[in-house]
């Protein structure tokens, strides 16, 4: 016999209008090797065919079923039971608009932040498709692939006091996706289009530095040091700013 | 009733959906993709791997181009692909490959000096060249005469689905996440585009467009162990059978892959076995040196997966809560290698497991991997059957892979195929008009709606429609798996056939308005039975063992009658579909001969416009110099 869990889900459905949000309980018998991906499946089928939430990869990969694991935002699939307690609560995560019980909107919160970072290499240069690529030098393409790996599930806007509180504070994952454009020599921007993107307070100066992305990023990208590089190149570029409009042309 | 106009509607998000969209995007065409999902979250994040190009930057790649790994193609579809199809992508994909490096992929690059590398547990010395230095390198896949599979360590997938977005965004192409399409219009000549649902309100919508592109990917989640993700449903090949006029092309071509970790079937690369992991049973003992003596676990991946499978029926399986598994070992490779060489891998156990692989052994067992069928298209990518419909990637049968895809084609053909036929979408829009009916349009809003309704209400019957699923997924797993057999598939095909009267006996236990997951699987399920008896019923039909096709009873390839593909399309009110046959392929540049590994008897083609003169076959041979040692294939 395996340990008894209970599993408290928050359960609301807006396009139901009976519905009113609330927490309920499921018991579960815990089988080996369990993770969230498999208990909240077996609740759907067994106990609950209405319960939503969402699962994709179910191998870490594609940041679906981001949620709130008793408090703490994390990606319920690669979330092991036997390093729960017996009490589990689930709830979805915040700031995303909530689709029903544990899925939350995230595709549309994500493509506003493509498109207000302008998530692409910008150049001028046309591709020739009769030309070899460019050379890159291996270990610059190993540092871009390392800021690349986020993986969009929202934990760590999750996880933001200042995205909790203000709607359109950017949050770790965009100025992540900078960072990354900037370390890519592809990309032709200068520091004044990414200063006017993100040199603002929805954008760097916004940051309190409680560093919670950091935490809870279950990639374990290293958050910290990519908030403190754009602060510190954006502060630079505002002291240029405050010149250039100082000095005559 | 929100009704959406586009010049191109894309069923799907993924790479190879969103790539043509891209394509036709950039020739100023407006473009919808519809995805189940955020975009960013298709499966083809999942692919990890890389993709097949022949850039020969590598070492281990000299002298690579695209004809050796046209070559390479076609053995490896076991001469079931169409060689024009082949072709034309071994010679598109290095430039595919480039112009994603343009947008902005990074590629691992070339770093020149001596470095080290793992075969069958022996280390090797290459030495990659200073000239070559940075430019875009390659690494090794089962299959393949060169190093060709270009990659972003351990996430190539990923990097691919991303870069691609990001030219969606780029471009303004409109995705609408979290929409299924649950039927295509069309009035038996030409598609219009679908009716969706919304999986956010629960709320139907129309879809009108110039033209419609089928990108929905795999069947995997026919079966009940599977790598693919949860959403691997076939969606796109039963819309097409849903037409009753679009066929699903070789729908019985369905590879397997030895070690999906048990439970949830996540993949864990064959590398394991390729650097001298062992496979052991409920005793702790080796079996595969008893059945292939001389490969052992080296053996390719079909083959090792039937003897896992034959060995967890005689009772050799370990017990768990997720049914029986058989064990992989790699402990003896040290915990240096496997935390180095394996990273993933040990990765994947401890994440997902909470195995530690150096210590511990790892549950696995044989499980689907990657559906070479699909919604059947001319080498456009135009689908048959009906005018303004077409169809690219996973989801389509272009047909690139014959009966069996080598590692690294995969993801390959979702940039290839997308680009190409992104060309050919654009082309076909350029001055395309049409009318659309509104009373054709009105009658399929209300077929759906009265499908919901009767779903809901329970009309037809009180099925669970996940009992349906579950019992479908069983006889898949055990009748139409890796081992197949006249007895086993006419039993799978009998079984299939009464799920088939239950699917339609549905009825929810929820009611709630919205987007209901329980009413998503009920519209989906009958759908998804039919396909499988697609699968099962093609399988017994086709009787010879081809690629991942392995009967029992018709060991050999039996090129004398089967140089076929199956064309399956389903008329309403059957319990069956209705299979016809053409030519796999209409030229042979390089006729059926040995692949060069596993063992297969081959009954001659007598056709001579296939066989030729017999010459062709010798010029094609790798020389001496190109073969690498043999390892097994990886992801």
């Amino acid at each position: 016999m395996g340990r008894q869990l209970k599993f408290n889900i928050f359960r609301y459905n807006p396009e139901d209008p009976k519905s009113v949000p609330h927490m309920e309980s499921f018991d579960l018998e815990e089988t080996e090797a369990m993770t969230l991906y498999i208990a909240l499946n077996r609740l759907r089928e067994e106990q609950d065919p209405s319960l939503q939430f969402d699962f994709m990869c179910r191998a870490g990969i594609c940041g679906s079923c981001a949620m709130m694991i008793n408090g703490r935002p994390d990606l319920a699939c690669h979330t092991k039971t036997k390093n729960l307690p017996d009490e589990i609560n689930l709830m979805p995560l915040p700031v995303f608009k909530l689709i029903g019980d544990l899925s939350v909107d995230s595709g549309t919160w994500f493509r506003a932040m493509n498109e207000k970072v302008q998530s692409w290499v910008h150049t001028d240069k046309p591709f020739d498709p009769n030309a070899e690529e460019e050379p890159m030098d291996n270990q610059l393409a190993e540092e871009i692939y390392e800021l690349e790996r986020c993986v969009e599930c929202g934990c760590c806007v999750a996880a933001c006091g200042k995205a909790n509180m203000r709607e359109d504070f950017m949050g770790a994952a965009a100025f992540n996706r900078i960072a990354r454009f900037m370390m890519d020599p592809r990309d032709e921007r200068t520091g004044t289009e990414y200063f006017e993107v993100v040199g603002n307070e929805e954008g760097i100066f916004g940051c309190l530095g409680l560093l919670g992305c950091e935490d809870v990023c279950p990639k374990e990208i290293p958050l910290q040091d990519q908030l403190g590089m754009l602060r510190r190149k954006m502060g630079w570029q505002s002291i240029r700013h405050l010149f250039s409009r100082l000095l005559p042309d | 009733m929100d009704t959406f106009y586009t010049d191109l509607l894309c069923i799907g998000a993924g790479l190879a959906g969103e790539r043509v969209a891209v394509e036709a995007a950039s020739r100023g065409f407006d473009s919808i993709c519809l995805s189940i999902v955020p975009p960013r979250r298709s499966h083809s994040s999942a692919a990890q791997g890389g993709m097949q190009a022949a850039l020969g930057n590598a070492c281990m790649g000299e002298g690579d181009c695209p004809d050796v790994h046209f070559a390479d193609t076609v053995k490896g579809s076991d001469w079931g692909c169409d060689q024009e199809v082949a072709r034309l992508f071994a010679e598109t994909a290095p430039i595919a490959v480039r112009e994603m490096a343009h947008w902005g992929i990074p590629w691992n690059r070339v770093v020149p000096g001596t470095g080290t590398f793992y075969k069958g547990g022996k280390e090797y010395q290459k030495i990659e060249k200073k000239e070559k230095e940075g430019f875009i390198t390659a690494r090794d896949f089962g299959g393949t005469a060169k190093w060709r599979t270009c990659y972003t360590s351990d996430g190539t997938g990923h990097t691919l689905l991303f870069t691609m977005d990001n030219q969606v965004v780029k471009l303004g192409v409109k995705v609408h996440d979290r929409v299924e399409a649950v039927a295509l219009i069309h009035d038996g000549q030409r598609c219009f585009g679908a009716v969706a649902r919304c999986l956010k309100t629960g709320k139907l919508r129309v879809y009108l467009a110039k033209a419609t592109l089928v990108a929905t990917g795999g069947y995997g989640r026919l079966y009940r162990e599977t790598t693919n993700a949860v959403i691997c449903d076939g969606s796109g090949a039963i819309l097409a059978l849903k037409t009753g006029i679009v066929p699903v092309g070789n729908p019985e071509a369905v590879q397997f892959h030895p070690t999906g970790i048990v439970p949830t079937s996540i993949l864990v690369t064959e590398g394991c076995r390729g650097d001298g992991g062992t496979l052991k049973d409920v005793d702790g003992k080796r079996f595969m040196d008893t059945y292939e003596p001389e490969k052992q676990e080296l053996a390719s991946r079909d083959v090792v997966s039937r003897w896992m499978t034959h060995h967890i029926r005689e009772g050799k399986g370990v017990k768990s809560p997720y049914g029986d598994h058989l064990w992989l070992d790699i402990r003896h490779l040290g915990e240096r290698h496997i935390k180095t060489k394996l990273r993933e891998v040990d990765e994947i156990c401890r994440e997902f497991l909470g195995v530690d692989p150096v210590t511990q052994m790892i549950p696995v067992r044989p499980a689907q991997h990657y559906s070479m069928g699909g919604v059947r298209t001319n080498r456009d990518g135009a689908a048959y059957g009906l005018d303004g419909l077409f169809s690219a990637g996973e989801g389509a049968c272009w047909d690139m892979h014959g009966l069996n895809r080598l590692g690294g084609n995969s993801l390959a053909e979702t940039i290839v195929a997308g680009r190409i036929v992104g060309e050919k979408v654009a082309d076909y829009l350029d001055g395309c008009e049409v009318t659309f009916k509104t009373e054709l349009v009105r009658d399929f809003v209300r077929q759906e709606e009265e499908i919901i309704s009767r779903l809901m209400a329970g009309k037809d019957g009180r099925e669970n429609v996940y009992d349906v699923r579950n019992a479908m997924q069983d006889v898949m797993m055990d009748y139409v798996g890796i081992f197949r057999n006249a007895t086993d598939l006419r039993h799978a095909v009998v079984q299939l056939q009464e799920i088939h009267e239950r699917a339609k006996k549905v009825g929810l236990r929820s009611s709630s308005p919205g987007a209901n997951p329980e009413l998503a699987l009920g519209m989906r399920i009958k759908g998804m039975v039919r396909l499988a008896l697609c699968v099962a019923y093609a399988a017994e039909q086709r009787t010879e063992s081809r690629g991942a096709h392995a009967r029992e009873d018709y060991p050999e390839r039996n090129d004398r009658d089967w140089l076929k593909r199956t064309l399956a399309t389903w008329k309403e009110g059957d319990d069956l579909p209705t299979l016809n046959f053409e030519p796999n392929s209409q030229v042979w540049e390089i006729p059926p001969g040995q692949r060069g590994y596993g063992v297969s008897k081959i009954i001659p083609s007598e056709d001579p416009s296939v066989v030729g003169n017999g010459e062709a076959s010798k010029a094609q041979e790798v020389p001496e110099v190109c073969k690498t040692p043999e390892t097994p294939e990886t992801n």
